[in-house]
């Protein structure tokens, strides 16, 4: 069922385009036998699912982790990515004597499904048209997500996860997971999320997605077909989002007002200022490495997530009875998911009964925190984790 | 508004072993100003608890999540109005009451959560404060309270009479109270309260809501 294939690396965007359907990673693939059933009521009958996995499985099958990532992450969480050529995503969190240890888990990520790095996705081929899904493909949600990595990790043999975590979307995999498998989860780690995307969150999803539908090289969504790309429309949309991943206070640390490569303002539309420099930067890199197509649906998922609207409107009733111990993380600068979300979580799992822990990381690094180096978070995830071992 | 703030206070750990001596087995407790876990870790082992704990240092946080606690990162005088009615048999404060900003609020929801609080804090009736105060006319720096009045966490200290007095006003009924002397041992339970609140350095009580 699972192969293996490794093409000779070949970074960029013609790399990203072979990925969508054949991944420099571990696949599983699942026939019409096994449909992944959406929430729209549609199905993928053909779903594919691109993962690592690191470290080695215990006997027992008992030491598995599952990070979840976020909007545009991928599976390589802690290997080279085999697009951008950079470390994988979470290197500081994930690896030997990091605190999600490999040398003690067998860590499993798989990209998402509406994902474009393996995963079934609108960049990848329809088997039954030879032609990218595009947006044929039916709309997926974090509980399509979730159901689809419970198909992989079912298919890997392992009944209950030691331990589900992620930030940002990933935590609200996380929550969900906790949600729908409550008995499959033995610890959750939802960092930087929270239970519903805000309206503000949802109105920042939107101009990124009219961004690339503005573009004319989106072609209705059919410019794979066209062989071409809406590349500008997508660079807007992700420094329009980058924004949101930074703090105020982290920004003017960063960058101020400072000028790039000039002593004063041009009186024009360059790039006078190191943050807009740096924006472009982003803009432009990503579109390198991410699928325009993809960027609506996963943005649409997270839009759509409503924890509590799925259980009565009740957050607390998401986890009745829940044996799972949780340790939620937020940051205090992150304006994205701003602590007051996470804690809506812990109320909700105290009201439950649950066992909760809750830390709030001092930082001025916004929501980017959790991908980055912060020793606290390190020790919250390195205590939470080594304390409930063998539990 | 921590209990490691006053870690000193705990150096005797005789009071610890009173709350944990009015747990009953099995109970579920919540310890709010928890610190480094340290009596909520003594209670999950000694008397098999369910507990969670509250503690608003990041430091006390982590500890508590290497030791295997279920701790939140918060604030007594803001995070108990998010936890529902009875949902614990115990809520314990274990010297901190002097570091909360609203005592009796905090006192008040400690009794809408759990059916029973257990409060230890430092009698500032204690005659070597009243010395301190009396005869040097200086706020009393001690083993006990080692802050000067400028830098102290500990913004609302009382007596053990002004304690008992809160107690009445906020309809909590006394169930037991202990004092421990300045060696830390039980004092005599036929003494008088104006005795206790002589020679008391610290004192637990144990409450219940009345009606």
């Amino acid at each position: 069922m699972a192969t293996t294939s490794h093409p000779a690396p070949s970074f960029g965007a013609s790399q990203a385009r072979s990925e969508a359907d054949n991944p420099s990673s571990l696949v599983m693939r699942f026939g019409p036998d096994k449909p992944l059933i959406l929430e729209s009521g549609r199905r993928i009958d053909h779903l594919q699912i691109g993962y690592q996995t690191y470290g080695t499985l215990n006997a027992d099958r008992s030491n598995g982790i599952l990070v979840c990532h976020a909007l545009t992450g991928d599976q390589h969480v802690a290997s080279t990515n085999p697009v951008t050529g950079k470390p994988g995503w979470w290197e500081t969190m994930v690896g030997p004597g990091k605190p999600i240890d490999t040398d003690r888990f067998f860590v499993i990520c798989s990209n998402v499904v509406g994902g474009c790095m393996g995963t079934t996705g609108p960049a990848s081929t329809n088997p039954e048209t030879g032609q990218p899904y595009g947006l044929d493909l039916p709309l997926i949600t974090i509980p399509d997500m979730v159901r689809a990595q419970a198909m992989l990790v079912d298919a890997l043999g392992i009944d209950r996860l030691y331990c589900v975590a992620g930030g940002s979307m990933g935590g609200m995999q996380v929550l969900q997971w906790a949600a729908s498998y409550p008995d499959r989860v033995a610890n959750a780690l939802p960092i930087a999320t929270g239970p519903r995307h805000s309206s503000q969150n949802i109105a920042f999803h939107e101009v990124g997605r009219q961004a690339i539908m503005a573009d004319p090289d989106w072609r209705g969504g059919r410019y794979l077909a066209e062989d071409t790309s809406p590349r500008k429309g997508l660079a807007v949309a992700r420094m329009a989002a980058h924004i949101t991943y930074m703090s105020d206070e982290g920004l003017h640390r960063k960058f101020g007002r400072n000028l790039q490569d000039r002593d004063k303002v041009a009186f024009g539309f360059d790039a006078d200022f190191q943050i807009e420099s740096y924006l472009r930067h982003q803009g432009l890199s990503f579109v390198e490495r991410f699928d325009a197509n993809s960027y609506l649906y996963v943005t649409r998922a997270m839009d759509y997530f409503d924890l509590a609207a799925d259980f009565g409107g009740r957050l607390a009733n998401a986890f009745l009875g829940t044996k799972t111990r949780f340790c939620v993380v937020s940051f205090t600068s992150d304006w994205l998911f701003p602590t007051e979300e996470s804690k809506s979580v812990v109320r909700a799992l105290n009201a439950a009964g649950a066992k909760v822990s809750f830390v709030e990381v001092e930082t001025d690094r916004g929501h980017d925190a959790f991908l980055l180096d912060e020793p606290v978070l390190f020790a919250s995830v390195r205590g939470f984790l080594s304390a409930s071992e063998g539990r | 508004m921590t209990s490691d703030g006053n870690s000193r206070a705990h150096s005797q750990r005789v009071d610890l072993l009173v709350v944990s001596e009015l747990v009953g087995r099995g109970a579920r407790v919540l310890d709010v100003g928890c610190g480094d876990g340290e009596l909520l870790k003594l209670l999950v082992d000694t008397r098999g608890v369910d507990g969670r704990g509250i503690e608003i240092s990041q430091d006390g946080v982590n500890e508590c999540l290497a030791r295997g606690l279920s701790v939140i990162q918060g604030n007594a005088d803001t995070d108990l109005v998010d936890y529902p009615d009875d949902s614990f048999d115990f809520v314990v404060l274990s010297q901190t009451i002097q570091a909360t900003q609203h005592p009796r609020r905090v006192l008040s929801e400690m009794l809408r959560i759990g059916r029973k609080a257990i409060i230890s804090f430092p009698n500032f009736g204690h005659w070597s404060v009243r010395t301190s105060l009396g005869f040097k006319g200086r706020m009393p720096v001690t083993e006990n309270l080692p802050y000067s009045w400028y830098d102290t966490p500990n913004i609302h200290f009382c007596t053990i009479r002004d304690f008992v007095e809160l107690c009445r006003e906020a309809d909590a009924r006394i169930e037991k109270a202990v004092a421990l002397d300045a060696g830390g041992q039980r004092m005599t339970l036929k003494a008088p309260w104006w005795f206790w609140n002589l020679f008391g350095q610290q004192a637990v009580f144990l409450l219940s809501r009345r009606g």
